[in-house]
């Protein structure tokens, strides 16, 4: 056995987080890795431990559950749980790199076969995640560095209605109502099937990617695959993230604890209701030609917010409260009446969704022209009652969207979890 | 997911090796049907006729998904006993099935019914996988899907008996089939895209 392998027992059968919050990580990594590492270590380590105290600083205004920071070395060994209650990747301390793999199902796939389908990918998720190769993995070397991969499977309507389940599926996972700013195209709308596949090491998610549709392909097609990134791993730590406007993004998520309980997941109802979520997956381009023509002020006033800090206008900090009435030496409001901020305010927990977008940033054109935009991922109890108001809101009057066009849009539930032995879906299908 | 009837092994040792290359171009060297491996006397000492208990920790066991013809089962076979345990047959439902090995002949890769069955040492462990030793499926009277869990049954040299369950994966490699001339009629090839 090699040595990498001796050091990855280690954690095995660790309930908790991280591959590290268990016995001595840095006595176990001394390593070959670890030697390679050092010499970045080295240069790095002064911005590592500074980032680390900014993570302490604003602990109380994190969006999401907030892990501990993981140094640098570690990064490829951290490792997030796959069973549980609830599936991972939602709640989860969103990872740098994301791959959306939406799917449509094979004529004639049914209850029994989406049963088997969802049996290989349980277990390759629940091995690849906890840094073991899949069964069969043709590139099992490749199946070591988990680096919080996270696997996390929705379900859209059509998979309901081939399994016979239609029942079953949660009423506000249904095709949304078209919007006056989309302009949908089918390359990156619907799915019957969907695996968001995060991990914060890029070839980590590829090499899920490719188990996860090599075990897909007797039961379904790929529809479409939406790849996307945020910060490095560290390079931020405890910030919002920040998309290609340079806009920080997700300041407004629900903060973790009971609030956040009963905005993102199903707290009540049958079990396979009980601790699932709905995801809404948007494609939203981003023109970056256009926002290249406002100024700063302009870009501020759009958002509603300061690019810089992410403050409210009416505010110093990101998290200040915003004051709507406050009025500008013009006589009108400081904060906009169509911005971004005033339009998709919401004051009501309950209400709140959970975003986690990922950039997109594809080739540029010949002439330059940018092919950019966002990976908008939104997690909420209920798709009708929190995300559609939302929605309906900024479509009507953001002014945001005069530089951002809606290109795609599926909807999923993403059901409960599974303790070691079951499988996600067991509870809609069994 | 795939049950396994004794101690559960934590990790595939097998990180597959070169060999696995070779599974492609891979031939057989029978296709008599029966196997030909005779029992050895290196056997486990104790000779309990049946084995309630497990001879072999058998540890993610799969099989390929085929629609028809041949296919394989594969897995990590771990023998924690003081003896040599011989296997010297596997039977499964839906095939008739023989041990096989992969040798080189002719300077090619070729299958063959592996003489004197399957031996895992005295404190060791032998891996089944492509392009090594494998239990054949011979031709499966029915499709194994992908994410069917397949029963298997091993017998030993002397006499013991062990069955295990694997999960059907779709996998492209091991495509090993019967060379021309080394069966009475060639048997359909493994099968590469199995239907849901």
């Amino acid at each position: 056995m090699t040595e990498r392998t001796e050091r990855s027992e280690g954690r095995e059968g660790m309930p908790s987080r991280h591959g590290m919050t268990e016995g001595s990580p840095t006595g176990r990594a001394v390593s070959r890795r670890g030697l390679l590492t050092g010499g970045a270590l080295t240069v790095g380590g002064t911005l590592a431990g500074a980032g680390a105290g900014a993570v302490a600083a604003t602990r109380t205004d994190a969006p999401a559950v907030r892990p501990e920071p993981v140094p640098v070395a570690q990064v490829g060994d951290a490792v997030e749980p796959f069973h549980g209650a609830r599936q991972s990747g939602v709640t989860t301390e969103p990872q740098a790199h994301a791959a959306f793999v939406a799917f449509t199902l094979k004529p004639g796939v049914d209850r029994a076969a989406l049963g088997r389908m969802l049996r290989l990918l349980s277990d390759d998720a629940a091995r690849l995640t906890q840094g073991r190769p899949s069964l069969a993995d043709t590139e099992p070397e490749l199946g070591l560095l988990p680096a919080r991969l996270t696997v996390t499977v929705g379900f859209g309507p059509g998979l309901y209605a081939a399994a016979g389940r239609a029942d079953r599926r949660p009423a506000s996972v249904a095709d949304l109502p078209a919007f006056r700013v989309d302009r949908l195209q089918p390359r990156w709308t619907g799915g019957d099937l969907l695996l968001q596949i995060c991990a914060d090491d890029p070839l980590t998610v590829a090499h899920a990617q490719r188990v996860l549709v090599k075990d897909s392909r007797p039961f379904a097609a790929v529809r479409w695959v939406q790849q996307g990134f945020r910060r490095a791993a560290g390079a931020e730590p405890g910030r919002t993230q920040r998309n290609l406007f340079g806009q920080l993004d997700g300041t407004a998520n629900p903060k973790p604890g009971t609030p956040a309980d009963t905005a993102v997941w199903v707290t009540d109802g049958p079990r396979w209701l009980r601790d699932s979520t709905t995801l809404v997956v948007r494609r939203i381009s981003m023109n970056l030609e256009t926002w290249d023509l406002l100024g700063r002020a302009d870009r501020e006033v759009a958002v509603g917010r300061r690019l810089d800090t992410g403050a409210p206008l009416t505010g110093a900090a990101e998290h200040d409260e915003p004051d709507f009435a406050a009025l500008g030496p013009d006589g009108l409001t400081v904060i906009p009446d169509f911005s971004h901020l005033t339009r998709a305010r919401v004051t009501d927990d309950r209400l709140r969704i959970l975003r986690r977008p990922y950039n997109y940033d594809g080739a540029p054109t010949a002439e330059g022209h940018a092919d950019s935009g966002l990976i908008f991922a939104a997690y909420q109890a209920d798709i009708a009652r929190q995300f559609l108001p939302i929605q309906r809101r900024l479509a009507e009057r953001d002014l945001l969207n005069e530089w951002t066009t809606p290109i795609g849009s599926a909807v999923f539930a993403v059901p409960p979890g599974c303790p070691e032995g079951g499988w996600i879906g067991e509870q809609v299908l069994g | 997911m795939p049950s396994t009837t004794t101690g559960r092994l934590r990790r595939p040792a097998a990180l597959i090796g070169a060999a696995l290359l070779a599974a492609s171009v891979a031939a057989c060297g029978s296709a008599d049907g029966s196997t030909t491996a005779a029992p050895t006397a290196s056997a486990s000492a104790s000779a309990s006729a049946s084995a309630a208990a497990g001879v072999l920790g058998i540890s993610d066991p799969w099989v390929k998904a085929a629609d028809k013809g041949m296919t394989a089962a594969f897995g990590t076979l771990v023998n924690d006993g003081d003896a040599d345990v011989t296997i010297t047959k596997a039977a499964t439902e839906v095939s008739p099935m023989e041990l096989h090995e992969m040798t080189m002949k002719d300077g090619k890769m070729v299958m063959q019914p592996k003489e004197g069955g399957i031996v895992v040492k005295a404190h060791s462990r032998a891996t089944l996988e492509p392009g090594g030793d494998h239990l054949m499926l011979m031709n499966i009277a029915k499709p194994v899907k992908a994410g069917d869990e397949l029963s298997f049954t091993l017998t030993f040299a002397d006499g013991r008996t062990q069955t295990f369950s694997a999960v059907a994966k779709p996998f492209t490699g091991a495509q090993e089939s019967y060379a021309p001339g080394h069966g009475d009629s060639p048997m359909p090839e493994m099968s590469t895209s199995p239907t849901a």
